[in-house]
């Protein structure tokens, strides 16, 4: 690397890690906003990948980025909605569905893109007009900020805080806790499939069988790494973002001796971060207190 | 008996003759591996020859699974085996355990597997000599750099795409004895060939470090480089099946490993009472591996550097010039 500038090669690291984090970004937005109001959500996975196949589908039919987009946040909705039916109405174990959710998005995206385009698990790439060049990126900030200044200083954003914490207080004070977690949870969806479309039609050039290669469950540690607060956790995506950027720029560089060093070490720099700094690096994280349970009127 | 156990039974024995009615077909099972069948690679290119076996000979029947992971091969094989198949393909170095075990359990049936060596006398190994097509496109790439450096973007780490990458380097060497070789891999996992986002991530950073052209042989992972190099106005190298039109003008060539011809190859043999076990080797000779050149890029590939690559071709058919093979280093 020594005949390229340090500062080119800064550039370059900081691009990469902003792009790499914005699909987690929105993921982990997603998240934040279920497992603040009590509901686990393991389904981010899923939400990513039917949004991620709902883009990459609009985008190639309509030519515009935006409708695509719009589309990933619909059917995120749309599989957000069939989670809340599940574990709020019905009051199901939200592990068990979340793990159902991802299966189900894992199962009709390549059903779906067989009807659609005579193929099993992707969609025809997209021209460089009909994708976004940093968009995402710009949105992904605007929303941290935006998520932020809610849930810490809105009565709503209270309100959502209280469900995932005291949910019989927030009822008691009148307020349904249950229509306060279906909010919550259809956001999430909608947060989600932005990110799945982020990762088809921004990050690469169309849909292909399982892209989000557990993208959704980066989100998630890195929504449990930030202690479910929008800032830190935004930080800890940018976190994993840059270990993704560094162990591309690593690959292949000698470090010691004359054999560079293997490919399958370097590899595994994101996750020991990422174990080490859940081992206690941040401190304690604390989940929301009704995180997990299912509410019920009493 | 109640009726409905009746009816049931009657069903179920209509359920198993059914299919011996039209079993009079010679019947081919291709069973690909994660890259799936839309990679417009590795395993396209083995559909491409099932298919076309299907379409032009006579009583073949095809069935085309994907193995949604590695687990997988053992059972949807046997599950083959089981049934009245006669030919099942498998394609991919990672099934190569699985042929082993349910080849050795079935020695009735034969087998095929595409890009590994299974030692049974009812299994064909078809490989291919990937050092020797990917030493012509690093030849090329080594010629047309202006940077003096290129790129290479494998998908697994695996002695097989290593092999790529070592034919790749020493091919750009041999033209051009200062260019330099940036090499990175998507992955360690299968995921790697099914992860354009990262691909794309890659090529962007051989772009910026000065690389030229890129040339990847990543499965469905490919189509990252191709966005990549779009964005970048910078060229790429295809890989496996003819990948020119998908990003026309961006992407210099492709090296070709025709899996199709071989696929088609095999089942022909086979429906003839031909199959032999044993290895068959493809190379540049046979031309099981070559560069591809078509409308889609014989504006952007110099005539010189056609007919340059051309009479390397020759000379390594010829044994004048010998390109290291990364399983014989390893050995």
């Amino acid at each position: 690397m020594s005949d390229t500038g340090f500062l080119a090669i800064l550039i370059q690291m900081v691009g990469s890690t902003l792009r790499v984090s914005t699909p987690l970004l929105f993921a982990s937005l997603g998240g934040l906003m279920s497992e603040r109001s009590g509901v686990v959500n393991i389904a981010l996975e899923g939400m990513m990948l039917i949004g991620a196949f709902a883009a990459a589908t609009v985008a190639f039919v309509t030519h515009s980025p935006w409708l695509g987009a719009a589309a990933g946040m619909g059917a995120g909705l749309l599989l957000a909605a069939c989670y809340g039916l599940f574990v709020i109405q019905l009051r199901a174990d939200q592990i068990v569905a979340g793990t159902a959710i991802n299966m189900l998005a894992a199962g009709i995206t390549p059903f779906l893109s067989k009807i659609f385009f005579e193929s099993t698990g992707s969609t025809p790439s997209l021209p460089l007009d009909d994708r976004f060049q940093s968009a995402p990126i710009w949105i992904a900030w605007i929303l941290v900020i935006v998520c932020w200044a809610w849930v810490n200083f809105t009565p709503t954003g209270v309100w959502l805080r209280f469900a995932g914490e005291k949910p019989e207080a927030l009822q008691s004070a009148g307020i349904s806790v249950i229509r306060v977690r279906w909010c919550a949870v259809l956001a999430s969806g909608v947060l989600a499939g932005l990110g799945g479309a982020s990762l088809s039609i921004f990050l690469a050039s169309s849909f292909s069988r399982n892209m989000t290669a557990g993208r959704g469950f980066m989100a998630l540690a890195a929504l449990i790494f930030g202690k479910w607060r929008p800032g830190p956790t935004a930080v800890a995506c940018l976190l994993f973002g840059f270990a993704d950027a560094l162990q591309i720029r690593l690959q292949g560089v000698v470090l010691w001796g004359t054999e560079p060093v293997p490919v399958q070490f370097i590899q595994i720099l994101p996750y020991i971060a990422t174990v080490l700094v859940l081992a206690g690096a941040v401190g304690k994280s604390r989940a929301p207190g009704a995180l997990g349970v299912a509410f019920k009127k009493g | 008996m109640t009726i409905k156990t009746y009816v049931s039974c009657w069903l179920l024995l209509a359920a198993f003759l059914v299919p011996c009615a039209f079993g009079a077909d010679f019947k081919v099972a291709l069973v690909l591996d994660k890259g799936g069948r839309d990679d417009k690679s590795f395993n396209s290119a083995a559909v491409r020859g099932a298919t076309k076996a299907k379409d032009e000979l006579k009583g073949l029947s095809l069935k085309i699974v994907e193995a949604t992971d590695d687990n997988a091969f053992e059972s949807l094989l046997r599950s083959f085996a089981q049934r009245d198949f006669d030919l099942i393909i498998s394609v991919g170095v990672s099934q190569a355990d699985a042929v082993k075990k349910v080849s050795a359990r079935f020695s009735n049936k034969h087998f095929v597997i595409v890009d590994a060596v299974v030692e049974a006398p009812n299994v064909q190994s078809l490989i291919f000599q990937e050092h020797e097509g990917s030493f012509l496109v690093g030849a090329i790439a080594g010629t047309m750099t202006k940077t003096g450096k290129i790129g290479f973007i494998g998908g697994m780490d695996i002695p097989l795409i290593r092999r790529f990458e070592l034919g790749y380097g020493a091919g750009a060497k041999h033209v051009n004895p200062k260019a330099k070789l940036i090499s990175n891999f998507v992955g360690v996992t299968s995921d790697a060939w099914n992860n354009p986002a990262k691909a794309k991530e890659l090529a962007v950073s051989q772009y910026g470090q000065g690389a030229d052209i890129v040339f990847a042989a990543a499965g469905a992972s490919n189509s990252g480089l191709f966005d990549a190099a779009e964005e970048q106005k910078k060229f790429a190298i295809g890989v496996d099946s003819n990948q020119n039109w998908i990003k026309p003008g961006y992407i210099l060539t492709s090296m070709l490993k025709r899996i199709d011809k071989a696929v088609f190859d095999a089942c022909s043999d086979d429906l003839k009472g031909g199959f032999n076990g044993g290895v068959k080797r493809f190379g540049l000779a046979d031309q099981g591996v070559d560069f591809s050149v078509d409308e889609h890029n014989e504006t952007i590939l110099p005539r010189e550097v056609r007919a340059r690559a051309e009479k390397l071709k020759a000379e390594i058919v010829s044994g004048k010039i010998k390109v290291p093979d990364y399983y014989q280093k390893k050995k």
